[in-house]
């Protein structure tokens, strides 16, 4: 009996401790004996499976606080009555999959969100729908998580009252993949996060940025489709980014951008594609980074590269169809590499066939410069003066950068 | 008919017509002469409004033609110099007047287009002819709608004799049917056998209205051409002294 | 008054150097819409070609018609007709025959090539330009005499719309770019019919590039319902006003 008792402690005790091998499944809902999440939180073990029928749960703020895995079926939904924070994962080793997270409470002094984990690791948030919070996930200095497959909304109209899509502040390893997020401030903003992967996700209709990031190293930004962003994608001093095979589409407005970097060093930026936004690529206090392969069509200005920027490399580009292709606001802006790119208003000539045009391009325009200046000049773009200032100074260059060339143009668009 | 009270109109400084009145009537066919600039075309496009007068007034067949049109309708006008749209054709000039006419092609004059030939010239484009066929369209187009006043300014310059006698015999038979015909020219000896009545001008005045008798009585001349000169002499030595 | 607009349409329509302006225009508009696979690209090559030759030809055409019909418009005088009713007609028999000549020459290639909205607005456009560097023309021909001078003064006014004007608003821009005068340059261009037209045109093809430091200024006026009203009654405007005040002209005027 004694020897019994001892087996029922040891093997008790290897559950606590293997709890993910031998975990229980407790089950919540109206039908089932335990009715709230919070209950089955704390009467549940470490690992185990707590599976949510569906239904309304207004708990107030549920606390994770111990490693399980919630798993809602059909989408309950956790309404936090614009109070509280639905969710609160304050473990490691915590697993929340298919909820409908909606309506967190709204705060200036702290950031209240859908789902938000505190200074921990291994986290998974997948597969669920946030609606209408202040912040969509939000990770706080915290390692390993995965945000996946998540569909994020919000409502918010200016950007005072709306927080961000998936937020992440002093985290490392993080893997946002596959989300969608729109109408928050920012689709996705990281701060001070390193080692990261953004991958496959979808930002659209967000009031500030698409993606913004600050402080935050060792990044990779993948396949991502920031859209009709406010003002575009913002990255700002940030070492070693990669962004490769990104599409940023129709960031209009006033001062909107493609894609912002400030002081952004030692990057590449390759395979992204740039349509239809009002300035494709701003770069101020940037340097070491290397942009090829990239497609920059039907933007208003294609690459805006401002006097703080040195040994830049520009290849392989397509620059199709932007109204002006590169305007600087340094008259001998020099260190910066632009080669073998394909500009639509060359009107160079290749007599020994390699497919290179035989005379430099000067991609920056008389009236472009003018534009810098005095932005009402644009009232004047496509009239015959503004040709006649640009023939002028294509005869004549004393105006425009006179080291800011493509030597070796090429004659036809590239397969970027 | 037309009736002229201290009609007077200024180019700028310079005075065209000073205080002209003038009346003339019905059956009368009369000729406006004068030394070059005297005035005439501008007394003749008074009359037909298409130079507005700066004091006095115009009254054709009874009434102020000042800001009216419809009066024209009754005027038969042929310019000096007929220039047409170099790309109609002859015949839409005509059917081009004939409608601004608004007159049935039936109850037409067409005298002159007749002895005109103008039939065989209809698809001839109006820039391609020379200067005497534009005058002949002129003409017909003067006398096609049977108006009751006929002006006719500098009439056969340009024309080849034969055509010169048909355009004076027509207006002849006008004068018959009891119209005012008022014709300016410098080839006086056109006038002769046509002209009823004189109208002399200079610089811009009426020097005299006579009928050609009374002229021709006055000058001791059967010939108008001799009556003129011996006027304009006596004109200039009155200016000298 | 449907009679002579008939005769002067139809006279027109036949001169040699209309139907050489239509050619011409059906050269370039297939030349640049049938070379460019972008659609809205071609659009613009087309509209830059389309302001400077609409406007130097529809004013220039216009004066010397008006020129050589001085005795066909005594004529005309001369006949039982309203001098308005003579005005008006050659203002419209002239006006469209040389819109209908621009309509063919680029509305045939735009129809084949590039029949999209900006397309559409280039031949709206265009065909107001015509209309009122017609009106501008009746306006000086009828205040000027001599055929040389009023020659003369169409090519100025030609070069003024077309080069001078900006180059006064460049000018205006550089002087007084420390003062808030976004209003009053908007409102300045107003003051160009191919100013007008141009900006109308772009903000339709080029957004992104006009949405840009300015796009505040442009969206406030032009991106309203009531800014484009007002920018097409200011068109309007542009095609009546001249031909209103010639009207006044040549009704006092001595032929």
């Amino acid at each position: 009996m004694k020897s019994f008792y001892l087996l029922k402690q040891v093997v008790f005790t290897y559950l606590m401790v293997c709890g993910s091998v031998y975990a229980a499944t407790i089950k919540v809902g109206n039908a089932q004996v335990i009715k709230s999440i919070t209950k089955a939180i704390s009467l549940a073990q470490p690992g185990d499976t707590i599976l949510v029928d569906k239904g309304r749960y207004s708990e107030g703020t549920i606390t994770i606080d111990k490693p399980l895995t919630l798993i809602g079926k059909a989408y309950p939904t956790i309404d936090g009555k614009k109070k509280y924070e639905p969710f609160s994962v304050k473990s490691s080793h915590v697993t929340i999959r298919g909820f409908l997270v909606k309506s967190s409470g709204h705060s200036s002094l702290t950031d209240i969100a859908g789902i938000k984990v505190y200074n921990t690791t291994n986290v998974r948030i997948a597969d669920n729908i946030l609606e209408d919070n202040f912040f969509g996930v939000y990770f706080q200095a915290s390692k390993n998580c995965i945000a996946e497959n998540n569909k994020i909304k919000a409502y918010g109209s200016t950007e005072q009252l709306s927080g961000n899509g998936i937020h992440a502040w002093k985290s490392d390893s993080l893997t946002i993949f596959n989300n969608t997020v729109k109408g928050h401030r920012d689709g996705i903003y990281l701060e001070f996060v390193t080692h990261t992967k953004v991958e496959k996700n979808q930002s659209t209709n967000n009031i500030r940025y698409g993606l913004h990031f600050m402080f935050s190293h060792d990044n990779a930004y993948l396949y991502n489709e920031f859209t009709h962003n406010g003002a575009g994608v913002a990255v700002m001093y940030t070492k070693r980014v990669r962004m490769l095979y990104n599409t940023f589409n129709e960031n209009w407005g006033d001062s909107a951008y493609g894609l912002l970097l400030k002081d952004i060093t030692d990057s590449e930026i390759r395979h992204n594609r740039f349509i239809k936004n009002t300035t494709a690529i701003f770069m101020e206090g940037s340097n070491r980074i290397h942009i090829e392969n990239n497609q920059l069509e039907s933007n208003g200005w294609a690459l805006k590269i401002q006097a703080s920027c040195m040994d830049n490399t520009l290849v392989s580009n397509n620059f199709i169809n932007n109204t002006f292709d590169v305007t600087t606001n340094n008259m001998t802006l020099a260190a910066n590499n632009f080669n073998q790119n394909y500009w639509d208003k060359y009107e160079g000539y290749d007599l020994n066939k390699d497919g290179l045009g035989d005379v430099p391009y000067r991609p920056v325009s008389l009236f472009s410069v003018i534009v810098e200046q005095y932005p009402m000049a644009m009232l004047l773009f496509r009239s015959f003066m503004s040709k006649l200032l640009d023939r002028t100074e294509r005869v004549m260059p004393s105006l425009t950068p006179e080291n800011l060339m493509d030597e070796n143009p090429y004659m036809k668009p590239l397969n970027v | 008919m037309i009736k002229t009270e201290k009609l007077s109109k200024k180019f700028g400084k310079i005075k065209v017509l000073q205080e002209i009145s003038l009346h003339l009537c019905r059956g009368q066919c009369v000729a406006l002469i004068g030394p070059n600039g005297c005035g005439k075309t501008t007394l003749i496009k008074s009359i037909l409004g298409m130079v507005v007068p700066s004091s006095g007034t115009i009254i054709v067949q009874d009434k102020n033609i000042s800001n009216a049109w419809a009066y024209r309708k009754n005027i038969g006008y042929m310019p000096q110099i007929g220039r047409y749209p170099d790309n109609m054709t002859i015949g839409q000039i005509f059917d081009m007047m004939q409608d601004i006419r608004g007159e049935k092609a039936g109850l037409l004059d067409m005298d002159l287009y007749e002895s005109f030939q103008m039939k065989e010239l209809l698809n001839k484009r109006m820039g391609t002819l020379s200067g005497g066929t534009r005058q002949k369209v002129s003409a017909c187009i003067a006398f096609m709608f049977k108006p009751e006043i006929l002006i006719l300014d500098e009439a056969t310059a340009g024309l080849d004799p034969i055509s010169t006698e048909i355009l004076k015999e027509k207006i002849q038979r006008e004068r018959a049917n009891n119209k005012l015909i008022i014709i300016t020219s410098h080839i006086l000896s056109d006038l002769d056998e046509l002209v009823s009545e004189i109208v002399y001008m200079e610089e811009g005045q009426l020097r005299f209205h006579k009928t050609i008798e009374s002229l021709k009585a006055e000058t001791e001349t059967d010939k108008l051409g001799k009556a003129i000169a011996h006027i304009m002499l006596s004109s200039k030595t009155t200016v000298h002294a | 008054m449907l009679k002579i607009i008939k005769y002067v349409i139809s006279d027109i329509l036949r001169s040699r150097t209309i139907i050489a302006y239509m050619v011409l225009l059906l050269a370039l508009a297939f030349s640049v819409l049938g070379m460019e696979s972008n659609a809205e690209k071609g659009i613009v090559s087309l509209l830059n070609i389309v302001l400077f030759v609409v406007p130097l030809v529809s004013i220039i055409f216009a004066t010397v018609y008006l020129y050589n019909s001085a005795e066909f418009i005594e004529l005309l005088v001369s006949q039982p007709l309203k001098r308005t009713k003579i005005w008006g007609s050659i203002f419209l028999g002239l006006s469209g025959a040389i819109t209908l000549a621009f309509l063919i020459g680029v509305g045939i290639p735009i129809i084949i090539f590039a029949w999209i909205p900006s397309g559409i607005l280039l031949l709206v456009c265009g065909a107001g330009l015509s209309a009122i560097f017609v009106s501008i023309a009746l306006w000086t021909a009828v205040q000027i005499r001599d055929k040389a001078k009023g020659i003369g003064l169409a090519i100025l006014l030609w070069l003024y719309f077309a080069l001078l004007f900006d180059a006064l608003v460049l000018f205006l821009m550089f002087q007084f770019s420390d003062y808030p005068i976004e209003n009053g340059m908007v409102a300045l261009t107003m003051l160009n019919p191919i100013d007008i037209t141009r900006i109308i045109i772009l903000l339709e093809v080029d957004l992104s590039a006009m949405m840009g430091y300015t796009g505040a200024i442009f969206q406030n006026f032009f991106g309203t319902g009531g800014g484009m009203t007002l920018t097409a009654i200011i068109l309007l405007l542009w095609i009546t006003l001249p031909f209103l005040f010639s009207t006044l002209n040549f009704k006092k005027k001595d032929l």
